[in-house]
């Protein structure tokens, strides 16, 4: 039952062989007994989650319920969840009961009726890619305790890899989705930019955050996108286009599909059972009739200078926000409403956070605007045209989700400049605002979990989904679970 | 490009983060790190490239310009203030800026 997929679980629920109540009491009970190690989880509420579960299965009694109905599910500690706490893994917010629902909370909870088990651990601001900047500690990979589980969303991935839910929220900035799923064995995908509404998910970098599903198949994730996208007036850039099903091409075959390999991505810097992993996977399409294509992103080595240009920059303007006044932390004692600024900021914020607000002020100060911002912008602009070329000869783009497996934690704590580079194939896309998905394609030689990449045009998920389901009904890497945990 | 502590501190002044002189230091450090990867930038030829501000090139969508929301009792202010380190009379409170 634990690693049933969403549609097995709506079919139980609605034959009644199990209820919400029931369901969502086996994933609460596996939490209080695995969730003291592995601290995937900030916050639960049993008794906030189980009303919900009432709710769901009354609305099941009742033939009013979705595909999604009484199903649990883990929340990005990001999204503000009317009277959860929602910290977004900073001491800023320890004590931040949100007024107010971020509309993927709304969408998910109120309208599909799925059950929040509570708010999953995340990088401090979703600054990270290891999960070892939350404030309320790291995340132990289910795989191996002693490694990280991949950031920012690491909580999320951990949940579902350990099966404390079956699915997961995640928001995905410059990898925040695909790395922690390629690191933990689950399938991820982040969404053209602007197709999932970000009002109330806290920013960190508004050109490039978009929210997206984390699940262990690529079937699970377009059912629970098809509940997550959608237009909203409340952000202002929500992307007013037709509602689509994003299962309406899953079990397509895939004769004749182009897969694009840019030639920057299977280069050096990539792990050789990284490689050897992501070769198989391309030969198993080659026998399920794909064509590959060679293509090139030659301004690929440029997206993360881009990207530590732009998203802190981005970031030291969102997080002004954080002063103490209307909300979250306010340092106890000061002189004056500067000091108390400078005092609550350098209280509130972690190491990592308050490394790249400076990087962001920086780079926007006087002076300094045209040497990095504006050619940060022109670089972007470069990227986004390399993936325009690329989609004229393929209509997918396969590669490596990261360049290693999990890592030990603390192995890059200390070094900024590497704990970046582990996002050097998942940045561009951010850049680019194309959608991209990870997902299971083996295990190195350790048993650490290897993910593939796969990378769309424009609003191609479906298609993008159907291509990792077609891998996924012929291989079963995706299935493999964790030991230890039953 | 190498900052220097006074930058550093100048920096860390304007993004209102105090910072003591050890911390300053660590920050030089990582920042100087962090600027030798981006400095990779400035060898790519951008001239004539319209720089890319967001993902999607679509116009800000309007609104009409009308209050959306009334709140004549005060409950939704009342709701946001109760999260407030320091309010009063609706109002929030900050150490007195004018003397």
């Amino acid at each position: 039952m634990i690693h049933a997929s969403l549609k097995e679980l709506a079919a139980a629920l609605a034959a009644k062989t199990l209820s919400s109540v029931e369901l969502t009491q086996l994933y609460l009970d596996r939490i209080a007994r695995l969730n003291p190690e592995l601290n995937a989880f900030i916050t639960t509420d049993p008794e906030r989650s189980l009303a919900a579960a009432r709710l769901a299965d009354a609305r099941i009694a009742a033939g009013q319920a979705g595909p999604l109905t009484g199903i649990p599910i883990a929340q990005k500690d990001i999204f503000c969840a009317e009277g959860w706490r929602t910290t977004c893994g900073s001491k800023m917010l320890e004590n931040f009961i949100s007024p107010y629902d971020a509309t993927v909370i709304t969408r998910l909870e109120r309208e599909a009726g799925m059950v929040s088990l509570g708010k999953a651990n995340m990088d401090e601001f979703a600054m990270g890619s290891s999960n070892e900047t939350s404030w309320f500690g790291p995340v132990q990979n289910p795989w191996d305790k002693t490694r990280v589980p991949g950031g920012s969303s690491g909580g999320s991935a951990a949940a579902v890899a350990a099966a404390l839910a079956p699915v997961a929220t995640g928001t995905d900035t410059g990898g925040s989705i695909r790395q922690p799923a390629a690191l933990c064995n689950l399938t991820g995908l982040k969404p053209t930019y602007g197709v999932v509404s970000r009002y109330g998910m806290i920013a960190f970098a508004s050109s490039l955050d978009q929210a997206g599903p984390m699940a262990r198949s690529a079937a699970d994730c377009a059912l629970l996108l098809n509940a997550m996208a959608g237009f909203d007036d409340k952000d202002s850039t929500s992307l007013e286009r037709p509602s689509e099903d994003y299962c309406r091409c899953l079990g397509q075959p895939l004769q004749g599909l182009k897969i694009g390999l840019p030639r920057e991505f299977f280069g050096e810097g990539c792990a050789a059972g990284v490689m050897a992993a992501v070769q198989a996977a391309i030969d198993e399409y080659k026998r399920l009739g794909a064509e590959l294509v060679e293509v090139s992103l030659p301004n690929s080595h440029l997206s993360v200078p881009a990207y530590y240009v732009i998203a802190p920059a981005e970031a030291s303007s969102n997080l002004s926000r954080f002063d103490g006044v209307r909300y979250g932390y306010r340092a106890p004692e000061y002189r004056d409403l500067s000091d108390m600024y400078c005092k609550t900021r350098a209280q509130g914020f972690g190491a990592e956070v308050k490394r790249r607000i400076l990087i962001g002020t920086y780079v926007l100060s006087h002076g300094y605007y045209d040497a990095y911002y504006l050619q940060a912008q022109r670089i972007r602009r470069l990227i986004a045209d390399d993936f325009v070329a690329a989609f004229r000869q393929c209509d997918v783009i396969l590669g490596p989700t990261s360049p290693s497996t999990a890592f030990k934690q603390g192995e890059k704590a200390a070094d900024p400049v590497q704990m970046y580079l582990s996002d050097i194939y998942t940045i561009a896309v951010n850049l680019a605002g194309l959608p991209g998905m990870s997902l299971p394609c083996g295990f190195d030689d350790q048993g650490l979990p290897i993910g593939m990449q796969l990378i769309g045009n424009y609003f191609d998920e479906a298609r993008l989904l159907n291509v990792a389901h077609a891998y996924q009904q012929a291989s079963d890497w995706h299935r493999r679970t964790p030991a230890g945990l039953e | 490009m190498s900052l220097t502590l006074p930058e550093v501190q100048r920096i860390a002044y304007l993004a209102r983060i105090e910072v003591s002189e050890a911390e300053a230091e660590t920050s030089r450090q990582h920042l100087n790190g962090i600027f030798s990867l981006i400095e990779a930038m400035q060898a790519a030829d951008t001239q004539g490239v319209e720089p890319m501000a967001h993902a999607q090139d679509v116009g800000q969508r309007l609104r009409e310009d009308r209050v959306s929301h009334l709140d004549p009792d005060g409950v939704q202010r009342a709701r946001f203030q109760a999260i407030a380190p320091e309010t009063e009379a609706g109002l929030y409170l900050v150490p007195k800026v004018i003397e």
